[in-house]
Protein backbone atom coordinates (compact mmCIF):
# COMPACT_ATOMS: atom_id res chain seq x y z
CA UNK A 1 0.00 0.00 0.00
CA UNK A 2 1.08 3.72 -0.70
CA UNK A 3 0.34 6.23 2.26
CA UNK A 4 1.44 9.25 3.64
CA UNK A 5 3.02 9.54 6.81
CA UNK A 6 3.30 12.79 8.40
CA UNK A 7 3.30 14.63 4.92
CA UNK A 8 5.66 11.92 3.72
CA UNK A 9 5.35 9.34 0.74
CA UNK A 10 6.01 5.84 2.42
CA UNK A 11 5.57 2.55 0.17
CA UNK A 12 4.62 -0.67 2.47
CA UNK A 13 4.48 -4.50 1.67
CA UNK A 14 1.18 -4.97 3.48
CA UNK A 15 -2.34 -4.03 1.98
CA UNK A 16 -3.09 -2.80 5.63
CA UNK A 17 -2.25 -2.70 9.01
CA UNK A 18 -3.07 -1.23 12.14
CA UNK A 19 -1.93 1.96 13.70
CA UNK A 20 0.15 -0.02 16.49
CA UNK A 21 1.12 -1.78 13.58
CA UNK A 22 2.64 1.32 11.94
CA UNK A 23 3.76 2.50 14.74
CA UNK A 24 5.99 -0.52 15.29
CA UNK A 25 7.01 -0.61 11.17
CA UNK A 26 8.22 2.84 11.30
CA UNK A 27 9.91 2.20 14.85
CA UNK A 28 8.69 4.97 16.73
CA UNK A 29 9.70 4.35 20.43
CA UNK A 30 8.36 7.53 21.94
CA UNK A 31 5.62 6.68 24.41
CA UNK A 32 3.33 9.57 24.32
CA UNK A 33 2.04 10.46 20.66
CA UNK A 34 -1.25 11.72 19.44
CA UNK A 35 -1.97 9.26 16.06
CA UNK A 36 -4.26 10.34 13.08
CA UNK A 37 -6.42 8.59 9.81
CA UNK A 38 -7.29 11.31 7.60
CA UNK A 39 -7.38 14.04 10.21
CA UNK A 40 -9.53 11.91 12.60
CA UNK A 41 -7.84 11.56 15.60
CA UNK A 42 -7.01 7.86 16.39
CA UNK A 43 -7.22 7.28 20.67
CA UNK A 44 -4.30 5.51 22.46
CA UNK A 45 -6.69 2.78 23.05
CA UNK A 46 -7.65 2.65 19.82
CA UNK A 47 -4.07 1.74 18.02
CA UNK A 48 -4.51 -1.99 17.95
CA UNK A 49 -7.58 -1.92 15.96
CA UNK A 50 -8.18 1.29 13.69
CA UNK A 51 -6.75 0.47 10.30
CA UNK A 52 -4.22 1.96 7.59
CA UNK A 53 -5.07 1.00 4.28
CA UNK A 54 -3.75 2.05 0.56
CA UNK A 55 -4.17 5.96 -0.10
CA UNK A 56 -4.87 7.10 3.98
CA UNK A 57 -2.65 10.03 5.42
CA UNK A 58 -1.29 9.07 8.85
CA UNK A 59 -0.26 11.19 11.40
CA UNK A 60 1.65 10.08 14.10
CA UNK A 61 3.36 13.18 16.33
CA UNK A 62 5.55 12.81 18.98
CA UNK A 63 5.03 14.63 22.04
CA UNK A 64 7.67 16.12 23.94
CA UNK A 65 8.33 17.75 27.28
CA UNK A 66 9.44 21.59 27.45
CA UNK A 67 7.92 24.76 27.55
CA UNK B 1 -0.95 45.54 5.35
CA UNK B 2 -0.31 48.57 7.41
CA UNK B 3 0.20 47.66 11.26
CA UNK B 4 -3.41 50.02 12.14
CA UNK B 5 -4.98 47.87 9.47
CA UNK B 6 -3.45 44.34 11.22
CA UNK B 7 -4.45 45.62 15.11
CA UNK B 8 -8.25 46.79 13.37
CA UNK B 9 -8.82 43.16 12.88
CA UNK B 10 -7.04 41.19 15.61
CA UNK B 11 -8.12 43.77 18.27
CA UNK B 12 -11.70 42.09 17.24
CA UNK B 13 -10.57 38.43 18.16
CA UNK B 14 -9.33 36.20 21.01
CA UNK B 15 -6.74 33.97 21.91
CA UNK B 16 -6.73 31.18 24.54
CA UNK B 17 -3.33 30.27 25.71
CA UNK B 18 -2.97 27.31 27.96
CA UNK B 19 -0.39 26.95 30.28
CA UNK B 20 1.48 30.33 31.26
CA UNK B 21 5.11 29.52 31.28
CA UNK B 22 8.33 30.10 29.12
CA UNK B 23 6.01 29.24 25.43
CA UNK B 24 2.45 30.60 27.24
CA UNK B 25 3.74 34.01 29.10
CA UNK B 26 6.40 34.98 26.05
CA UNK B 27 3.13 33.96 23.34
CA UNK B 28 0.99 36.06 25.32
CA UNK B 29 3.58 39.32 25.32
CA UNK B 30 3.62 39.18 21.49
CA UNK B 31 -0.27 38.91 20.57
CA UNK B 32 -0.71 41.83 23.41
CA UNK B 33 2.01 43.81 21.73
CA UNK B 34 0.43 43.11 18.20
CA UNK B 35 -2.91 44.33 19.97
CA UNK B 36 -5.26 40.88 19.89
CA UNK B 37 -8.81 42.33 21.31
CA UNK B 38 -8.68 39.13 24.32
CA UNK B 39 -6.09 36.92 25.77
CA UNK B 40 -7.57 33.99 27.91
CA UNK B 41 -4.80 32.18 29.72
CA UNK B 42 -4.42 29.55 32.11
CA UNK B 43 -1.91 28.08 34.44
CA UNK B 44 -2.17 26.54 38.31
CA UNK B 45 1.48 27.19 38.83
CA UNK B 46 3.22 30.23 40.75
CA UNK B 47 6.39 31.85 39.27
CA UNK B 48 9.62 30.28 40.85
CA UNK B 49 13.44 31.04 40.82
CA UNK B 50 13.81 28.57 38.10
CA UNK B 51 11.53 30.04 35.48
CA UNK B 52 12.69 33.53 35.21
CA UNK B 53 15.58 31.91 33.05
CA UNK B 54 12.83 32.14 30.36
CA UNK B 55 9.48 32.80 31.08
CA UNK B 56 8.13 36.57 31.24
CA UNK B 57 7.93 37.64 34.76
CA UNK B 58 9.60 39.75 37.53
CA UNK B 59 12.38 38.49 40.13
CA UNK B 60 9.91 40.42 42.33
CA UNK B 61 7.00 37.81 41.37
CA UNK B 62 8.45 34.46 42.83
CA UNK B 63 5.36 32.79 44.70
CA UNK B 64 2.77 34.35 42.80
CA UNK B 65 0.54 33.05 40.51
CA UNK B 66 1.68 32.97 36.94
CA UNK B 67 -2.19 33.20 35.64
CA UNK B 68 -2.66 36.71 37.51
CA UNK B 69 0.59 37.46 37.21
CA UNK B 70 1.20 37.73 33.72
CA UNK B 71 -2.41 39.18 33.67
CA UNK B 72 -0.81 42.07 35.63
CA UNK B 73 2.28 41.96 33.02
CA UNK B 74 0.54 42.28 30.17
CA UNK B 75 -1.58 45.23 31.56
CA UNK B 76 1.84 46.96 31.53
CA UNK B 77 2.87 46.16 28.08
CA UNK B 78 -0.52 46.89 26.39
CA UNK B 79 -3.33 48.12 28.82
CA UNK B 80 -5.53 47.64 26.17
CA UNK B 81 -5.86 44.22 26.10
CA UNK B 82 -8.53 42.21 27.76
CA UNK B 83 -7.34 39.64 29.68
CA UNK B 84 -9.13 36.58 31.48
CA UNK B 85 -7.04 34.74 33.87
CA UNK B 86 -8.00 30.91 35.40
CA UNK B 87 -6.00 29.81 38.40
CA UNK B 88 -6.78 25.90 36.72
CA UNK B 89 -5.07 22.35 36.27
CA UNK B 90 -6.81 22.42 32.91
CA UNK B 91 -8.54 18.95 32.59
CA UNK B 92 -10.54 18.59 29.05
CA UNK B 93 -13.92 19.73 30.31
CA UNK B 94 -12.12 22.70 31.60
CA UNK B 95 -10.46 23.09 28.07
CA UNK B 96 -13.84 23.31 26.34
CA UNK B 97 -15.34 25.54 28.62
CA UNK B 98 -12.47 28.05 29.04
CA UNK B 99 -11.58 28.06 25.34
CA UNK B 100 -14.98 27.72 23.26
CA UNK B 101 -15.06 30.86 22.14
CA UNK B 102 -11.52 31.44 21.33
CA UNK B 103 -10.74 31.87 17.54
CA UNK B 104 -7.25 30.16 17.94
CA UNK B 105 -6.09 28.13 21.35
CA UNK B 106 -2.23 27.78 21.90
CA UNK B 107 -1.06 25.06 23.51
CA UNK B 108 1.65 26.19 26.29
CA UNK B 109 2.26 23.36 28.32
CA UNK B 110 5.58 21.85 29.75
CA UNK B 111 4.92 17.93 30.42
CA UNK B 112 4.62 15.62 27.25
CA UNK B 113 1.00 14.32 28.76
CA UNK B 114 -0.51 17.58 29.05
CA UNK B 115 -0.18 17.91 25.18
CA UNK B 116 -1.36 15.12 24.46
CA UNK B 117 -4.36 15.75 25.99
CA UNK B 118 -5.16 19.11 24.70
CA UNK B 119 -4.81 18.42 21.36
CA UNK B 120 -6.81 14.86 21.74
CA UNK B 121 -8.94 16.92 23.44
CA UNK B 122 -9.55 20.01 20.87
CA UNK B 123 -9.29 17.71 18.16
CA UNK B 124 -12.40 15.36 19.25
CA UNK B 125 -14.73 17.87 21.06
CA UNK B 126 -13.74 21.22 19.35
CA UNK B 127 -13.29 20.23 15.84
CA UNK B 128 -12.58 22.66 13.31
CA UNK B 129 -10.74 24.92 16.18
CA UNK B 130 -7.10 25.59 15.11
CA UNK B 131 -4.45 24.63 17.86
CA UNK B 132 -0.67 25.50 17.82
CA UNK B 133 1.39 23.51 20.01
CA UNK B 134 4.79 24.00 20.42
CA UNK B 135 7.06 20.39 20.67
CA UNK B 136 10.47 20.78 21.38
CA UNK B 137 12.83 23.56 22.55
CA UNK B 138 15.24 22.78 24.77
CA UNK B 139 19.16 23.81 24.99
CA UNK B 140 20.44 26.28 22.94
CA UNK B 141 21.82 26.72 19.18
CA UNK B 142 20.55 24.66 16.42
CA UNK B 143 18.58 27.49 14.94
CA UNK B 144 17.84 25.40 11.36
CA UNK B 145 16.07 22.50 13.30
CA UNK B 146 13.25 24.92 14.23
CA UNK B 147 10.33 24.87 12.03
CA UNK B 148 6.17 24.67 11.78
CA UNK B 149 4.26 21.32 10.53
CA UNK B 150 0.42 21.89 10.06
CA UNK B 151 -2.08 18.85 10.23
CA UNK B 152 -5.25 20.21 9.39
CA UNK B 153 -6.04 22.38 12.08
CA UNK B 154 -3.03 21.51 13.99
CA UNK B 155 0.44 23.50 14.01
CA UNK B 156 3.12 22.30 15.68
CA UNK B 157 6.21 24.55 15.85
CA UNK B 158 9.71 23.36 17.72
CA UNK B 159 12.84 20.96 16.50
CA UNK B 160 9.88 18.12 17.04
CA UNK B 161 13.36 16.58 18.41
CA UNK B 162 14.98 17.96 21.91
CA UNK B 163 13.40 16.90 24.95
CA UNK B 164 14.09 18.66 28.23
CA UNK B 165 16.88 17.10 30.81
CA UNK B 166 19.39 18.18 33.09
CA UNK B 167 21.89 18.44 30.51
CA UNK B 168 19.19 20.10 28.23
CA UNK B 169 17.61 22.88 29.61
CA UNK B 170 15.13 24.95 28.34
CA UNK B 171 16.14 28.32 28.22
CA UNK B 172 14.94 31.59 26.60
CA UNK B 173 16.28 31.78 23.41
CA UNK B 174 14.83 28.94 22.02
CA UNK B 175 11.64 28.61 24.13
CA UNK B 176 11.11 32.51 22.78
CA UNK B 177 11.36 31.65 19.13
CA UNK B 178 8.86 28.86 19.69
CA UNK B 179 6.62 31.09 21.74
CA UNK B 180 6.85 33.87 19.12
CA UNK B 181 6.31 31.35 16.40
CA UNK B 182 3.21 30.25 17.86
CA UNK B 183 2.30 33.80 18.18
CA UNK B 184 2.89 34.65 15.02
CA UNK B 185 1.06 31.23 13.62
CA UNK B 186 -2.05 32.79 15.68
CA UNK B 187 -1.93 36.62 14.24
CA UNK B 188 -1.78 34.91 10.67
CA UNK B 189 -4.62 32.53 11.43
CA UNK B 190 -6.36 35.71 12.50
CA UNK B 191 -5.96 37.74 9.31
CA UNK B 192 -6.69 35.06 7.56
CA UNK B 193 -10.24 34.25 9.26
CA UNK B 194 -10.80 38.19 8.57
CA UNK B 195 -10.23 37.71 4.96
CA UNK B 196 -12.22 34.71 4.38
Amino acid sequence: MKIQVNNRPEEIERTEMTVQELIDYKNFKFKMLVTKINGKLVKKDERNTAIVKDGDDVTILHMISGG
Amino acid sequence: MTFKEIKKIVSTKTVGIAGCGGLGSNCAVALARTGVGKLVVADFDVVEQSNLNRQYYYADQLGQKKSFTLSDNLYFVNPDVKVIAHDVKLEPKDIVRIFKDCDVIVEAFDQAEMKQMIIETVLREMPGKPLICGIGMAGFGNNNSIRMDQHDDLYICGDMETEIADDCPPMAPRVGIVANMQANQAIELLIKMCEK
